[in-house]
């Protein structure tokens, strides 16, 4: 765990150790690691000295912040009223059904973590999902099974 | 002078001072407006509404605690509007709560109940969508944590945050899924978590409560094998009386002695007699660190800081796990008389201690934990078998009938249950550092502390951090070494006071020599296991209550507690000696900070 320390050493030297440099620190991590770990956390409360359970309350509050999925492709539904109203349920059981996971899980070997997630802004094109920085709109069962099929294929 | 700002509340002019609330100045008046979110001790949330009123020229409604009053409002706190939005959202409430009042603990002391009644919340409004997979949390010695009766208020957390300073708690996930909850939603025994209850004490509702113990008491007492005794500390005798009818500031010693022999503990004691015995051990492991200090010129930790407050010492185990050779070795009043009562007493009595159960009637959280500590087994037994809050024995003492507001007064049992008025003050902030001073002056000197009638004022009183000193002049030779020194206390309370001092230690600017630290605001009589609620006004009358019993008491200073006498002559021989040792000190460990 080394490596954490040395992460979160770097990004409190750029950020610097007051409370409001929490958040741009958290970010960092999540960029090069792609989630948040328990030690990772842990190692940011010790560098700021403030308790876990307040790093854990930020983390959790934000939905692009992960603490637990740590798939490589971490595809995020629009779980807001316009998407969900729009038929995000179908989209999210053809997800499951694809993945053999449910909400919140990540797929053996780590390749896809499947999340929901707070509006995207996309609620004219809705429903709307993230496969990690991309952005497929309108969205119908048929075509999550070719987007998602793709991925499989080509993006290992 | 604070300037003043006039406003009119249903139809009352009111004056007060600019920057206090709506709610306030309703106070002043004597306005009643309800609240939830809302604590004396805290600071501002206003995330509850319930406290909203009309506000003349506006449209919407005015959250009562969160606003200043300001010159010329008009407010109205009892209009349609207002009645149809508080009801409104008290249904919305119960809608997402595990309503099961009969089966609740604070049922009859909850606010939510209470607010719930008032505006008769039909249950039909809303669906309900209380969240079915809510475990109880269980885990810890002390606390109990069922997130299916939390309002998510926030009090907790800003109690642990601002009164503590260990931000055990916070408020995790967003939206419907936010809850109040722990570092990963580990379980209250693997966090960092000071067992001080104060949590408890300042939840409105069923959500946090202390761990209970009593059916296993009741237990006890039902066989004829077991001989059960309690001892009480201090604070509960000032407390008690406010959850079985008595006005606040009560003291109801002689009640509660007698209401727990009429329930069949086979010896009613009083942790007041440890109290005078931690503050012989404390006051002599003080003078022996002065002098390894400045005779021997020892390197030893001083300031030297008490332990009596479980709390306290799991704090600095955490928090501070460099620094423990501050702490007294001295185990609390509680353990010791544990280890005592399966040793001293049970030799005594000649009662064989392995049919012993003993059980501390306390007004605190952390000593739940503390008794179930693995080193707490010196006498060869476990110590202290179950700690009991005040709000359980109030509990047990409704279960058994007894008319407590009509009861005759008796006198605790001995051996074991005489003590000073020094005993007596441990249960407010400041009283250890005054027991503790009133006999180690007159070991040094042969007289009494020089304050009048042994009143050590300037240590006591609600201010978070205190001070006094004490100037040592014609000592006994024996304490020569201590001839005109001027020797500087401290007392702490609620651990973010708590946190102060020990930063002054750490960066090696303490000037102190010894410290008293309670974990709680107001020392225990503010304790996480006292009736709900406290707030400075409560904690004020208790702390009154204490002192009158303290002049009440014929023996006013630990050394010249008769049974304490007795028991150095017949077992412990003398001060820090072997015996001392084994049974009434102990030791800490370092413990993770986050
Ligand atoms: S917390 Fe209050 S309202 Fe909820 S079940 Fe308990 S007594 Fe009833
Ligand atoms: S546990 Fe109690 S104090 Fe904390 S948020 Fe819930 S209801 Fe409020
Ligand atoms: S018991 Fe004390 S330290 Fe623990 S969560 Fe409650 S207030 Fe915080
Ligand atoms: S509601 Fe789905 S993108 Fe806005
Ligand atoms: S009491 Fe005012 S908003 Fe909760």
């Amino acid at each position: 765990m080394a490596e954490v320390k040395e992460l979160v050493n770097e990004l409190v030297d750029k950020y610097g150790r007051e409370r409001k440099s929490l958040l741009p620190i958290l970010q960092g991590i999540h960029l090069e690691r792609n989630y948040l770990s328990k030690e990772a956390m842990l190692e940011v409360a010790k560098q700021l000295d403030l308790s876990a359970a307040e790093i854990y309350g930020t983390a959790s509050f934000y939905s692009f912040l992960d603490t637990k999925a740590d798939g490589k492709y971490k595809i995020r539904v629009c779980k807001s009223i316009t998407c969900e109203m729009k038929g995000k349920s179908d989209i999210i059981k053809t997800l499951e059904d694809m993945l053999k996971i449910k909400v919140g899980e990540t797929t053996e070997g780590k390749r896809f973590s499947l999340l929901e997630t707070n509006c995207l802004g996309l609620c004219d094109q809705g429903p709307a999902m993230l496969i990690n920085e991309e952005y497929y709109t309108k969205l119908t069962a048929a075509k999550v099974r070719k987007i998602l099929g793709e991925y499989i294929r080509n993006k290992y | 002078m604070a300037e003043l700002v006039k406003l009119n509340i249903d139809g009352i002019d009111v004056q007060i001072e600019k920057g206090q609330s709506i709610l306030d100045a309703a106070k002043k008046v004597n306005i009643r407006i309800p609240t939830l979110c809302h604590h004396e001790d805290l600071c501002v949330a206003g995330n509850c509404r319930v406290c909203v009123v009309e506000q003349e020229g506006r449209n919407t409604l005015t959250p009562s605690c969160a606003t200043p009053a300001e010159e010329g409002m008009v407010i109205k706190t009892s209009t349609p509007k207002v009645r149809r939005a508080r009801k409104d959202l008290m249904a919305l409430l119960v809608s997402e709560h595990n309503t099961q009042c009969t089966t609740c603990y604070r049922s009859t002391n909850c606010e939510l109940q209470d607010l719930a009644a008032e505006y008769n919340v039909d249950n039909n409004i809303y669906l309900s969508v209380l969240k079915e997979d809510l475990e109880i949390d269980k885990s810890s010695w002390s606390i109990e944590k069922d997130d299916s009766k939390c309002i998510r208020c926030q009090r907790c957390v800003r109690t642990c945050a601002e009164l503590q300073h260990v931000n055990a708690l916070a408020v995790t996930e967003r939206g419907r899924d936010m809850k109040i909850s722990t570092f990963m939603h580990l379980p209250m025994n693997e966090i960092v978590c000071t067992n001080c209850g104060q949590c408890i004490t300042h939840c409105p509702t069923g959500a946090l409560t202390e761990r209970r113990y009593y059916d296993e008491i009741w237990e006890a007492i039902d066989d004829p094998e077991k001989h059960v005794v309690i001892n009480t500390a201090p604070s509960v005798r000032v407390a008690l009386g406010e959850m079985l009818g008595f006005p606040v500031g009560t003291r109801v010693t002689g009640k509660m002695v007698t209401a727990l022999k009429k329930m069949g503990f086979d010896s009613v004691l009083d942790t007041d007699f440890s109290a005078d015995l931690t503050i012989i051990e404390e006051a002599n492991e003080l003078l022996q660190r002065l002098k390894d200090a400045l005779v021997h010129k020892k390197d030893v930790a001083l300031p030297m800081i008490t332990s009596c407050s479980p709390g306290w010492v799991k704090f600095i185990e955490h928090m501070y796990p460099e620094h423990l050779a501050h702490l007294s070795s001295c185990k609390s009043p509680q353990q010791m008389f544990g280890a005592l009562t399966k040793t001293y007493y049970a030799e005594k009595k000649g009662i064989d201690p392995s049919k012993i159960i003993s059980v501390a009637g306390m007004p605190c959280a952390a000593k739940k934990y503390e008794a179930n500590r693995p080193e707490m087994r010196d006498s060869g037994y476990h110590d202290v078998d179950a700690g009991l809050t005040t709000r359980e024995i109030g509990h047990m003492i409704k279960q058994s009938g007894i008319n407590f507001l009509e009861l005759e007064d008796s006198n605790f049992d001995s051996i074991m249950g005489e003590s000073s008025g020094a005993g007596v003050i441990f249960g407010a902030t400041g009283g250890v550092m005054e027991a503790a001073l009133r006999t180690a002056y007159f070991v040094i000197t042969g007289r009494p502390v020089p304050f009048d009638n042994l009143n050590i004022t300037p240590v006591r009183g609600l201010k978070g951090i205190k001070e006094t000193s004490v100037k040592f002049e014609n000592c006994l030779p024996e304490y020569s070494f201590l001839e005109g020194v001027e020797a500087k206390f401290a007392i702490a309370h609620g651990l973010i006071n708590a946190r102060q001092i020990m930063d002054q230690i750490v960066a090696g600017e303490s000037p102190y020599h010894f410290i008293e630290i309670m974990a709680c605001p107001g020392g225990c009589i503010g304790g996480g296991g006292q009736p709900i609620p406290t707030n400075d006004e409560i904690r004020k009358k208790r702390i009154k209550a204490i002192y009158d019993e303290d002049m009440n008491k014929p023996i006013r200073m630990s050394h010249e507690n008769p049974e304490i006498i007795k028991i150095y002559e017949d077992f412990l021989q003398k001060p820090l000696g072997e015996k001392s040792h084994h049974l009434l000190h102990t030791k800490y460990r370092k413990r993770k900070r986050y």
